[in-house]
């Protein structure tokens, strides 16, 4: 196993911090993990991106040019990354900030609304986490327990971002899950 | 204590803490900040002391004298700021004290940019700044092994009396992995150091001094320092990676670019392609011997930096001619992928067959 996971969007969404997340699940779950951000000039220009390894073996390069799974947050991230996700890769497209159709046939695309679901689960700072179930659900990575167990323990002080937080990565998962199955049925 | 996920910057830090040092003198610059922002919360906790210096120059003089009373004490910042410093550590060398300095390299030259490069081994690894002296340098490619050779290099900057450095680059020092402290060890615990300058009550006064006016001793302390190097050549320590058979080539990376060459080289393999890597983890002493005994069993060699070519002069040297010995460099920040490595093996591999 060894997989490479680009999480990109807007400086703020939060994709660092949900990049962090699946790496230390990934420790926890036994992987050779390894999380690299991106921190060129392109941080101030806006959008911001990190790198995901999970392997059964020792991670060798932390960066990747050609990512097994892409989550994209927002219009310039999905311009820059859905042409470098290897085929047959997960991309999770945030529908809420892209409003344009995915050109790719050859990926597993995932769209959902995350903002919009963050904002009905309680808040819109929570849309990195509907993303994250959303791409935990379509490729079972990792178990969505371990990733709300690091989120308790993060956020412990703070039950109700705690509760918000767990929503959001439970409806992302849900949706992740059923469009896999849908896929995998065709 | 378990394993945690850290920063390679937060990992060296809090290794300088578990190996006993409590004093840090430093200038912020990026992509080392995170080693200050770290100690600079860590330290008072454990009773230390974190200076943020009023320059580099300032920084190194400050550490100077922290390691002549005979603290474990050691800076970390990145290259233009490391050339600042190169002064005070041609005195530290001289006057042998024991200090760690962490260069989390960025790319030059002049003020350059903040990205992964390797452009200050010469620097590094051939003194650095003026006069005849040496330096220590250890180059990790892991988190965990910035962790374990900074705690090392307190122990060989004890042993030697003589600067240690850490020499790393934005990815090590930006990229979170996870780490596990196994030892730690209290300032108590450490033992003492009689030529310290600790107050002459009741013993003759200690003198901590590079100035030699006559030309002699001068001279004498000189080959001294060279009898010293020459010991440090025990420590030399390398990692070989697929190098059980013979090789199409040998690819001799260390730090990031090292970590890249795995990726390369497991794909290379499952396409067939002999391929194995050299990873010098002391780049001064130079695992020379190592490299030679491994190149035997190889057609050719090829030297990855994310330099224009700087390792390369060390691994010609050492192979004196008898392999043909390729070079591969990025600039300037850019690194390079493990599919452009590969490709570079690969037509490499091709003109030998």
């Amino acid at each position: 196993m060894y997989n490479e996971i680009i999480m990109a969007g807007f400086g703020g969404q939060g994709v660092l911090l949900i990049g962090k997340l699946l790496a230390y699940a990934g420790m926890k779950a036994g992987f050779e993990v390894t999380w690299m951000p991106a921190y060129g000039p392109e941080m101030r220009g806006g959008t911001c991106n990190c790198t995901v390894v999970l392997s059964d073996r020792q991670v060798g390069s932390p960066i990747s040019r050609n990512p097994h799974g892409a989550v994209v947050l927002n219009l310039q991230s999905i311009d820059k990354f859905e042409p470098t996700v290897r085929p047959g890769g997960v991309l999770v497209v945030n529908t809420s900030l892209i409003n344009r159709a995915v050109t790719r046939q050859d990926l597993m695309v995932v769209p959902v609304a995350a903002n919009q679901i963050a904002l009905e689960a309680g808040s819109a700072k929570a849309t990195n986490m509907v993303a994250l179930g959303a791409f935990l659900g379509a490729t079972g990575l990792v178990n969505l327990a371990l990733v709300k167990d690091i989120v308790a323990e993060q956020f412990g002080k703070r039950p109700n971002i705690v509760q918000v937080n767990h929503a959001c990565l439970s409806k992302g998962f849900e949706i992740g899950q059923t469009h896999a199955s849908v896929v995998a049925a065709r | 204590m378990a394993k945690k996920l850290m920063k390679g910057c937060e990992a060296i830090g809090e290794a300088a803490i578990q190996a006993g040092c409590r004093l840090f003198f430093g200038y912020p610059i990026t992509p080392q900040n995170e080693i200050p922002e770290y100690l600079s919360g860590r330290l008072p906790q454990v009773g230390g002391t974190f200076v943020q210096a009023e320059s580099e120059v300032a920084a190194v003089n400050m550490l100077y004298g922290a390691a002549g009373a005979g603290c474990r004490c050691f800076t970390s910042s990145s290259s233009p700021g490391i050339s600042l410093m190169m002064e005070g550590m041609s005195y530290i060398a001289a006057s042998e004290l024991p200090v760690v300095f962490v260069n989390i390299m960025r790319a030059g030259p002049g003020l350059g940019g903040i990205l992964p490069s390797q452009a200050d081994y010469f620097q590094a690894t051939k003194g650095g700044g003026h006069g005849d002296y040496r330096v220590l340098v250890l180059a990790p490619s892991t988190v965990q092994e910035a962790a374990d050779l900074t705690m090392q290099a307190f122990e060989l900057a004890d042993k030697y009396r003589n600067p240690v450095m850490i020499l790393g680059d934005g990815l090590i020092g930006q990229m979170m992995e996870p780490v596990e402290f196994k030892t730690r060890i209290e300032p108590a615990d450490l033992p003492e150091k009689p030529w310290a300058t600790t107050g002459a009550r009741g013993r003759s006064p200690n003198i901590i001094n590079s100035l030699y006016l006559k030309p002699e001793e001068l001279e004498q302390h000189n080959w001294d320092l060279v009898a010293k190097y020459r010991e440090m050549a025990g420590e030399v320590r390398h990692e070989l990676y697929r190098c059980d058979d013979d090789l199409d080539v040998l690819v001799v990376a260390y730090g990031t670019v090292a970590r890249i060459a795995r990726t390369s080289i497991d794909a290379l393999r499952e396409k067939g392609v002999k391929v194995g890597l050299f990873r010098p983890v002391t780049l001064y002493p130079y695992p020379t011997e190592a490299l030679v005994t491994t190149a035997e069993r190889a057609g050719k060699l090829l030297v990855a930096e994310l330099s224009t070519g700087q390792m390369v002069e060390d691994v010609r040297a050492a192979l004196q001619g008898r392999r043909p010995v390729e070079f591969f460099g990025r600039a300037g920040g850019m690194v390079m992928s493990a599919e452009e490595l590969a490709d570079q093996v690969e037509k490499l591999a091709a003109v030998t067959a």
